[in-house]
């Protein structure tokens, strides 16, 4: 009688293929994983605790490096938190709508570029790497002219924008929207016919939707086991219900059907922001709240009122009134949910944040069971977890 | 409101655990005894069909009693319905039944919530630390844990 | 004023000594440490635009092959022992650079898990703030660091074994 034990080996928190400070333990029979057991919290750096000194305006840009790929869609998420726990949703102005859908689209392919760049480069197409951090530039060459950073841009504000955007911005992401799909056309013609890469994403990670709901799963990885559930379409904010787009779902379950579901959203993003593009008008970008808003610049210098206003609100805050609510949007990686509890002073009285990473990773160890090794390493890159928001 | 037809069912089934319901900004909590929890969950996803638990966390309420508060955020994939669930914790008797039976999803986050807040959960499959590392000493979120750790001099900022 | 040197202070040693600098200057091969959101800033500083192979750099893996380590995001106490283990795993001569704000001093996250500075258990050579610095800054950062190598004296007499390697302040 043969007897078989397993080997104990640690995807250590120091990998190239991890994604971030994340730790496998990883108990094998041979090369077929048996059990697989996650550890986070290398990157646990108390945002919700440091959020809780801080006035809620100082908390927008702890949000920004949460989930760093994403910026944009983190502040948007927290700061129609704010605007809810205040009350003063419809009060926001329509071109700041607009600016934060086209935004939010724009984050969402930066978000994706990323994605597929990484998971390519850990099955070994190091080309689309390449490729993808090149648009992935020119993107942040635009968050650069709008926000004054290429990744950490802490531009929404309660109540609207920090700033109108640029002149001739809008021009030049028409241009960048109009290559993109030929662009998400190269990246597909290197790898979606390519024998190799179909043999090591065809079949991984299958998870059935029953169990994706029960885990909690969202985004594109429950989309991908063929729930068709999206919150910018049931449980629109921020104008979305003015747009008109499609929602994909698939019904391949695995690996090979996330992608084609993200490189779809990819394109998908692209027909938004043609239509945010179109919906531009003039108009003011901060919402006219003299008790939440900065005043603008000009005033300040110029009348008392808006140099008092300035001064209470930079150095006091806002203060909403005592309850919570909770606010979820749909990140590139799944849904992004703030709960804020106020107690009626000027900093949030406690701020958890619901990251869609924390509650994907739950997934990995039903998915990698009876899986060899080099398929975990796609496993991960498929669930798109970044580790900023996983440990917070 | 069909929110508060599901807050209806719960109150026609569970009468006595209902604690009180309120309506904020258009959303619906509902506070409920800790003892029945798994029962209102089970209940909740089985009849009413909120099969999504969204988030899972604990909130401290220094000073008041009872001093802790765990929120459960639920939601109806079906009726795209939100609802919120809170379960008052005493300080001396900080534990609640885990309903990772109920929704697998809840395993970790009841994890993170024993991590940083300290409150435990009867019957959970592996109830250890998961955010801060195994050795660690106290519960950091909660209201009196100083924010840049012990050993070091109190903040010295503005806490308006 | 100079250590007393083993081999003597004339013109073959310190061209000797140059080229050996020149040549660890040229070509350092940092191992991937991207810890947080410089990481992702440090891949775009490799990417195309900001290519940093022409500068000699190749990331390696393993700490066994590589000469630099570049601390690239927050570092908490959790993640510290793990950061000493891959230390002491390189072979000397090695360098640090902490790049970001996080790594320089903490950060913005002055909070219970953040070591505040790498440099509370690792000798920094190089700090590069920002937050996240650009991918330029990072390159200039690099560029010090082989300016500061390129100043090192008895390199070679280090190499084989006669005396040690003597940095320059």
């Amino acid at each position: 009688m043969a007897m078989t034990e397993t080997m104990t080996v640690n995807m250590g928190p120091q990998h190239p293929s991890t994604h971030g400070v994340l730790q496998l333990i990883l108990e094998l029979d041979g090369e077929v994983v048996r059990k697989a057991t996650p550890h986070i919290g290398f990157l646990h750096r108390g945002v919700e605790k440091l959020s809780e000194y801080r006035t809620y305006h100082q908390t927008i840009p702890l949000t920004d490096r949460l989930d760093y790929l994403a910026p944009m869609s983190n502040n948007l998420a927290y700061v129609l938190a704010v605007e809810k726990l205040l009350g003063i949703t419809e009060q926001i102005p329509e071109r700041a709508k607009v600016v934060r859908v086209m935004l939010a689209e724009l984050t969402r392919i930066k978000s994706h570029l990323v994605w597929l760049a990484t998971h390519a480069l850990d099955i070994g197409a190091m080309t689309v790497f390449l490729y993808c951090f090149r648009e992935r530039e020119r993107i942040m060459d635009i968050y650069e002219k709008i926000s004054g950073a290429r990744m950490t841009t802490n531009y929404f504000r309660v109540g609207g924008l920090s700033a109108d955007l640029p002149d001739g911005i809008v021009e030049e992401i028409r241009q960048l929207i109009d290559e993109m799909p030929g662009h998400i056309d190269t990246y597909e013609g290197l790898i979606t016919g390519n024998k190799i890469w179909q043999k090591r994403i065809m079949g991984i990670g299958v998870i059935s939707a029953e169990d994706a709901i029960d885990v909690g799963l969202s985004g594109p990885a429950l989309r991908a086991s063929g729930v068709d559930w999206d919150l910018r379409r049931d449980d629109a904010y921020s104008g979305y219900e003015d747009y008109d787009f499609k929602v994909y779902t698939s019904q391949d379950c695995d690996t090979w059907g996330r992608y084609q579901v993200r490189l779809l959203e990819m394109r998908e993003a692209c027909k938004l922001i043609k239509q945010a593009i179109a919906k531009l008008k003039p108009g003011p970008v901060v919402a006219d709240l003299p008790k939440v808003c900065l005043p603008p610049k000009q005033d300040v210098v110029n009348t008392i009122e808006a140099l008092i206003h300035q001064f209470k609100l930079i150095s006091e805050g806002f203060k909403p009134e005592v309850g919570e609510v909770y606010q979820g949007c749909e990140n590139p990686k799944g849904e992004l949910g703030f709960y804020l509890v106020s107690d009626g002073s000027s900093h949030p009285y406690r701020m958890k944040i619901r990251s869609p990473s924390f509650v994907n990773l739950q997934a990995l160890p039903q998915m990698v069971v009876g899986r060899m090794i080099a398929d975990v390493v796609a496993i991960i890159g498929t669930l798109d977890i970044v580790l900023g928001e996983i440990d917070r | 409101m069909s929110e508060n037809a599901a807050v209806g069912k719960l109150k026609a089934k569970f009468a006595s655990s209902v604690l009180d319901v309120v309506e904020f900004r258009g959303e619906t909590t509902v506070t409920v005894k800790k003892e029945d929890v798994v029962a209102i969950c089970t209940f909740l996803k089985k009849e009413v069909g909120y099969n999504f638990l969204t988030d899972l966390c604990g909130v401290d309420y220094l000073g008041q009693t009872p001093r802790f508060m765990v929120v459960y955020q639920l939601y109806n994939i079906g009726t795209k319905e939100r609802l919120r669930l809170k379960v008052p914790v005493e300080e001396s008797d900080a534990t609640v039944d885990t309903v990772s039976g109920v929704w697998s999803t809840a395993n970790w986050h009841e994890r993170e919530c024993w991590d940083l807040m300290g409150i435990s959960f009867n019957n959970h499959p592996d109830l250890r630390r998961i955010l801060m590392a195994e050795d660690w000493e106290g519960h950091p979120l909660r209201k009196d844990y100083p924010v840049q750790g012990p050993g070091r001099r109190p903040y010295q900022g503005r806490v308006s | 004023m100079g250590v007393d040197q083993t081999l003597g202070n004339n013109v073959i040693t310190t061209t000797l000594d140059k080229v050996v600098n020149w040549s660890r200057a040229k070509s350092l091969w940092p191992m991937t440490f991207g810890l947080a959101c410089c990481a992702i800033e440090m891949m775009a500083a490799g990417a195309a635009r900001f290519d940093l192979d022409r500068m000699g750099i190749l990331f390696r893996a393993s700490p066994r092959q590589a000469d630099l380590i570049i601390i690239a995001g927050t570092v908490t106490k959790k993640m510290l022992p793990v950061i000493k283990v891959v230390y002491e795993q390189m072979p000397e001569p090695k360098y640090v650079i902490a790049m970001g704000a996080c790594a320089c001093s903490g950060g913005v996250f002055d909070t219970y898990s953040v070591v505040q500075g790498i440099d509370e258990a690792l000798p920094v050579d190089v700090y590069v703030p920002g937050c996240p610095p650009r991918p330029e800054g990072l390159m200039f950062g690099l560029q010090k660091l082989q300016e500061k190598i390129m100043k090192e004296k008895n390199s070679f007499g280090a190499s084989i074994g006669v005396g040690d390697r003597v940095l320059e302040a």
